[in-house]
């Protein structure tokens, strides 16, 4: 049982040949390999470790803090190849722990990189002092002593490193300051950080002082709180912290206080902003300035860094702009500009501070967004590069008319019910917020244009000329610009939004002097169709605005002037791919047409000699041997010949290897060994002599949706052959269907279906006809005619070979016979040769024993056995078997009947009949 | 050297593709899938008349959930959407129907092995039954954008082309981003044809070679909704088969869409070659 099932198990299973096993081994190895490759351990290129360094700063530079550091030092540096450093600082609200991926991008590029907790957060000591000179930028100075007291870090000069400052935001302004401060620093790239933080915070696009501005509450709100927790465990204020404000400094805390309790600055609270904004000493900044902004940005929107860019190039600085669609209300933006502002990053470090690479072009880059991506439903985007930095003018203007009077708006008390047009602080989130920006009724007023006749690709900061009215005579306005979709749909691009403190003002619109309002700059393109909407508000939600209620006039002059920007496309690196498409159907064609060639090469020199002597032999079979790939032999050695004008049979009990060997005959199978000669050809799978042979091989195929008819023509169409060669009524009338040929055949009967296959491999009327048990299925009449056309088919120099497992059959239809057992040949010769009488009858009598007597009377006459029935099997050895007769009727035998005996039913059941069971199908 | 063949046989003549052609048509299964290609769109307008116009939300958002509010909004609209509702299973079921049926159903009737010995050469029989099988598939794609084009066109008229990715584009140009997509679809098709294709020459069972097919379409979609695969999705067969998105937005998003038919043109091309390297190899034995 169980070696039974075992057994089953090895046939199921592929036999191992030394092929396969090379091909699993090879297919193993290689995945393991590829496994192997994917787990490996990256090896990092450099090491870091922490430490906690004290350092020396404050207003007298001997008040000690301790800020926790963290050092990347790349593999490979030492004092004898060192290498250039870089100061990271990473924003506000973080600590070190929150650049650690930059630093081991930029450590891995081969910088030692020094990054650490500013004061007043994580771990480090002391108070917040917003970037102070007199604290962080003297700590970041510290910081670069250090490093100049590495041996690993190249110097310029005794305490003077080789050094580079990065940072985003709160670090961006550190690098600025500290660029201002010591000169010192080889380069700086300052990320989306503020060029004067007070007009941040209190912006006026109007163009009022800062001290006037309108206060930005709710990113004030949350930078504070940021800061108030100091990176401690959330909730936790330690005991000795003041609560009010948390580890702020004093003076920073009381101007945060002032302002966001009544909303309006003082000149103190101003002054202390002042001292943390780079805008009053970018005229000291001498070390090349990589300035990268987001687009998404209502907190350091784009004019910050279009301050700084301007201020410190008029020092002769080199400066470099780049926008990419990110910032503290868009996050890192889409892969492909993080991409881009990386690279431009390690570009112009490299050439600045570590000197290496050719001077990167003081160009200005810039990204826009076309679109969501099919994928990951990221934001994507085209970039653009520009020769000149534009400013937020653009390169060029567009003028757009909107239209509307003058509407009056009403102040919510208290400022509230409030628009809602950003949510500071929510990060990448405020990209989908676009659905919920929300104009309130009675609280804004619209002013827009007809559907643009062609779109605009809008780069920086619109303007609009507004006039107001006030019965105070002050307001406090926002003004917006929305890009409306033929289907109403409006879109205010990134949440930016302009506030105005408007005061003098007459108590009606009408009257008032128009004022220029310079919107926040946007990046963005406004399609054909599309309309432009300018919205003005009384309040929003992201801003702190009066709270006694008042009803303004306002108009919006009709003209508005929207900057436009062009520029090159930057190829995205995914064009490559293109390439590789590209590169991909050449390679296919290519290989294609290498196939072909081969093939056709490989068919030329295929063997098409004809054996001479064959040419006329419609089939040689020679050693033909067939082993399945499950070591099974089919056919272990066969030969046999078919002549013109011969019937053959194939003669063989089920399983004998007959239909194997028909198989092998029709290019179905390939030979293990020994080869097939068709007239003289040669065979192979597919050799073109096949079309001389007709076949019925394993039963009829037929394509069960047509009918008989359609399927004889849809097989000779196959062929290719003329239609008149083909011989249609011929074929149906042996097929002899009737009016049935006509009917599908999947509803014929065996018999049907083996008649139409008979006729479809007579179809063209085929010089050598193979059929295998063509009298399947038929009844005996049918069998007899088919006797009959067979053998009158082979008449005229055609030839047929019939495959049979009944020896009647053979022996009524054929010739010619070959008897094969278990693979290999038992007889073969010519019918009459091998079937016809044998020297022996069999006769049957009323009483034996009187009969044998008889018989032993008779010269040359001798019994040889009883046989079964209880007749008897005598050797006649030439006497007639009427003289037989005679001599037992003479004796008064009675004679039942007298059989002949033939030769191959002895031989045949002498050689088969013991084992027709269990030899396997063949 | 005299033809060793008969008279009018010529290697070349065999199996044309017109013959194969013919007798594909003439089967039940083929007449039933280009017919649903025209059902298809009629259902979903029908479908779509039992909009009441109540709820917003009732489509779920989705990631296409937009892509649905917008269907009736002109006939592109419509052809958009009933493109992009068979596009995630019901055109891999047909695809994968005309290819893995194309040899095991000849090997299942046992006409595959008279074909063989007419004879036709493999190489050839099995190129005209993938041209064929092709031809069949490009077929009932564009049965069902253009029906769906016509239908969604009379009942909802002829206008621009939106999306809530981009702007609206104009009909004559979305005429072509429609194009595109059908194009898009096709290619990405090619892996589940290529597929089924193998599986036909390696089986004889036609259903079997269908049903495989699209189970591993399956389970590629399946594995491709586990983010934690990370990278190793780029790898999956079916990872970009939205990428035809790209198409909605101006300018066209084409990169993803490139890294998709690199991805589908390798995976067929594998396919179909291992499909020939064996039946020209195998005995065969149905």
């Amino acid at each position: 049982m169980l070696r039974a099932l075992s057994g089953r198990l090895r046939r199921a299973l592929p036999r191992m040949t030394p092929r396969r096993w090379l091909a699993g081994s090879t297919a193993l190895v290689l995945v393991a390999g590829l496994t192997g490759w994917a787990v490996r351990p990256e090896d990092p290129g450099f090491t870091f470790k922490d430490e906690m360094l004290t350092v020396r700063s404050g207003p007298s530079g001997t008040e000690p803090v301790t800020l926790d550091t963290r050092y990347f030092v790349p593999d490979g540096a030492s004092a004898g190849s060192t290498v250039p450093a870089l100061l990271l600082a990473h924003g506000f609200g973080g600590d070190m722990h929150s650049v650690h991926a930059q630093a081991e991008r930029l450590a891995a590029s081969g910088y030692a990189v020094l990054t650490w907790t500013a004061r007043g957060f994580g771990r480090s000591g002391d108070q917040i002092h917003l970037d102070s000179e007199e604290y962080e930028v003297k700590d970041a100075q510290r910081l670069l002593d250090w490093l100049a007291a590495r041996p690993e870090v190249r110097q310029d000069a005794p305490g003077d490193p080789r050094v580079g400052a990065v940072g985003g935001s709160y670090g961006g302004a550190l690098s600025l300051l500290l660029a201002a401060r010591d000169s010192r620093v080889d380069a700086i790239v300052p990320m989306i950080t503020w060029n004067d933080l007070g007009r941040a915070f209190l912006p006026d696009a109007a163009g009022g002082a800062v001290v006037d501005g309108v206060f930005k509450k709710a990113w004030a709100g949350t930078f504070f709180s940021s800061g108030a927790a100091g990176g401690g465990a959330p909730g936790v204020v330690p005991a000795e912290v003041d609560p009010a404000c948390g580890r702020f400094a004093a003076d920073v805390c009381q101007a945060f206080m002032t302002i966001a309790t009544t909303g309006r600055a003082n000149p103190e609270a101003v002054a202390v902003l002042d001292r943390s904004s780079p805008a009053n000493v970018l005229n000291r900044i001498k070390a090349p300035t990589l300035l990268v902004q987001g687009l998404a940005d209502t907190l350091f929107p784009l004019a910050e860094a279009d301050a700084n860019a301007r201020g410190i190039a008029a020092n002769g600085t080199p400066v470099r702009v780049a926008w990419y669609a990110g910032g503290h209300d868009g996050g890192e933006g889409p892969q492909t500009d993080q991409d881009r502002v990386d690279a431009l990053t390690l570009a112009w470090l490299d050439h600045y501070v570590a000197g290496d690479g050719p001077a990167p072009a003081d160009s200005f880059t810039y990204s826009r967004v076309s679109g969501f991506d099919a994928i990951d439903r990221g934001l994507v985007t085209n970039a653009y590069t520009i020769t000149d930095y534009p400013g937020l003018r653009g390169e060029s203007t567009a003028a757009v008319t909107v239209g509307g009077g003058v509407q009056p708006i009403a102040n919510p008390p208290g400022g509230n019910p409030a628009a809602l047009s950003s949510l500071p602080g929510a990060g990448a989130l405020s990209s989908v917020l676009g659905a919920a920006v929300a104009d309130l009724p009675g609280q804004h007023a619209v002013f827009q244009s007809e559907p643009l006749t062609a779109a605009l690709n809008v780069g920086g900061a619109p303007q609009v000329m507004l006039r107001a009215g006030s019965p105070t005579g002050e307001a406090v306005l926002f003004v917006k610009l929305y890009d409306v979709d033929p289907d109403g749909g409006a879109t205010l691009s990134e949440g930016l939004i302009a506030p105005v403190r408007l005061t003098g003002l007459p108590a009606s619109a009408d009257d008032a002097r128009p004022v220029t309002v310079t919107l926040p700059a946007i990046v963005r393109r406004i399609d054909e169709g599309h309309r432009i909407r300018i919205v003005v508000a009384t309040s929003d939600q992201a801003f702190a605005s009066p709270a006694e209620p008042a009803v303004y006039t306002v108009r919006v002059e009709p003209a508005v002037t929207l900057p436009i920007l062009g520029g090159t496309q930057i190829a995205s690196p995914d064009a490559v791919w293109r390439w590789v498409l590209a590169g991909l159907l050449a390679a296919i064609a290519v290989g294609l047409a290498v196939v072909l060639l081969v093939a056709r090469a490989r068919n030329r020199r295929v063997d098409r000699s004809v054996v001479a002597g064959f040419a006329d032999t419609p089939l040689v079979v020679e050693g033909l041997r067939k082993e399945y790939a499950d070591g099974f032999v089919a056919v272990s050695r066969v030969d046999f010949t078919v002549h013109r004008g011969q019937v053959v049979g194939l003669l063989g009990p089920n399983g004998a290897g007959k239909t194997t060997t028909l198989r092998v005959l029709m290019g179905l199978t390939q030979p293990t060994r020994g080869e097939i000669r068709i007239f003289g050809h040669r065979l192979t799978p597919g050799s073109p002599v096949l079309s001389r042979v007709g076949a019925l091989v394993e039963g009829p195929g037929f394509l069960p949706h047509l009918t008989g008819e359609q399927n004889l023509r849809a097989y000779w169409r196959a062929t290719g052959r003329p239609w008149a060669d083909a011989r249609f009524d011929e074929a149906l009338e042996i097929a002899g269907l009737g009016d049935s040929v006509h009917r599908r055949t999947k509803k014929y009967s065996h018999g049907m279906r083996q008649r139409l296959a008979i006729a479809q491999a007579m179809l063209g009327l085929p010089e050598l006809l193979v059929l295998d048990e063509p009298t399947d299925g038929l009844d005996p009449p049918q069998i007899a005619e088919m006797r009959r056309v067979l053998q009158r088919y082979a008449t005229d120099g055609r030839a047929v070979l019939v495959s049979s497992h009944l020896l009647a059959e053979v022996e009524q239809t054929c010739t010619h016979a070959v008897v094969v057992n278990k693979g290999t040949i038992v007889a073969s010769g010519p019918v009459a040769d091998i079937v016809g009488d044998s020297p022996t009858v069999q006769v049957d009598v009323d009483d034996p024993v009187a009969a044998r007597a008889a018989l032993d009377g008779l010269d040359g006459v001798r019994f040889l056995q009883e046989a079964e029935n209880g007749g008897l099997i005598v050797d006649l050895d030439g006497t007639p078997r009427r003289d037989l007769v005679a001599a037992l009727v003479g004796a008064g035998v009675g004679v039942d009947r007298v059989v002949p005996r033939r030769r191959l039913e002895d031989a045949f059941l002498a050689l088969v009949g013991d084992n027709s069971r269990g030899s396997g199908d063949r | 050297m005299t033809s060793s063949g008969a008279v009018g046989y010529k290697p070349g003549r065999t199996l044309s593709f017109g013959a194969e052609f013919r007798r594909q048509a003439t089967r039940m299964r083929t007449r039933l899938a280009l017919g649903f290609m025209i059902l298809l769109p009629v259902i979903i307008l029908i479908a779509f008349q039992f909009d009441t116009g109540g709820d917003d939300d009732r489509n779920g958002g989705g990631e296409f959930g937009s892509l649905i509010d917008l269907a009736t909004s002109g006939g592109l609209n419509f052809t958009l959407f009933t493109l992009l509702v068979s596009a995630g299973f019901m055109l891999g079921v047909v695809v994968a129907l005309f290819h893995g049926d194309a040899v095991a159903s000849e090997a299942s009737w046992g006409s595959l092995r008279y074909l063989l010995a007419v004879p036709v050469p493999r190489a050839r029989l099995l190129a005209v039954k993938l041209a064929v099988a092709l031809t069949y598939s490009g077929l009932a794609l564009l049965t069902l954008a253009v029906t769906a084009m016509l239908l969604g066109t009379a009942r909802y008229g002829w206008s621009p082309l939106r999306s809530t990715v981009a702007a609206q584009i104009p009909p004559g140009e979305g005429v072509l981003r429609l194009l595109g997509v059908v194009g898009y679809l096709a290619i990405g098709l090619l892996v589940t044809a290529g597929l089924a294709f193998l599986l036909s020459v390696l089986t004889d069972a036609p259903l079997g070679a269908v049903g495989g097919a699209v189970l591993l379409m399956i389970l590629s979609n399946i594995l491709d909704q586990i983010t934690a695969l990370g990278d190793l999705r780029n790898l999956l067969p079916t990872h970009f088969s939205d990428a035809w998105l790209g198409l909605l937005s101006t300018p066209i998003q084409a990169d993803d869409m490139v890294k998709g038919t690199i991805s589908a043109i390798c995976y067929a091309t594998l396919f179909w070659s291992v499909a020939f390297w064996r039946f020209t190899r195998k005995d065969v034995t149905s």
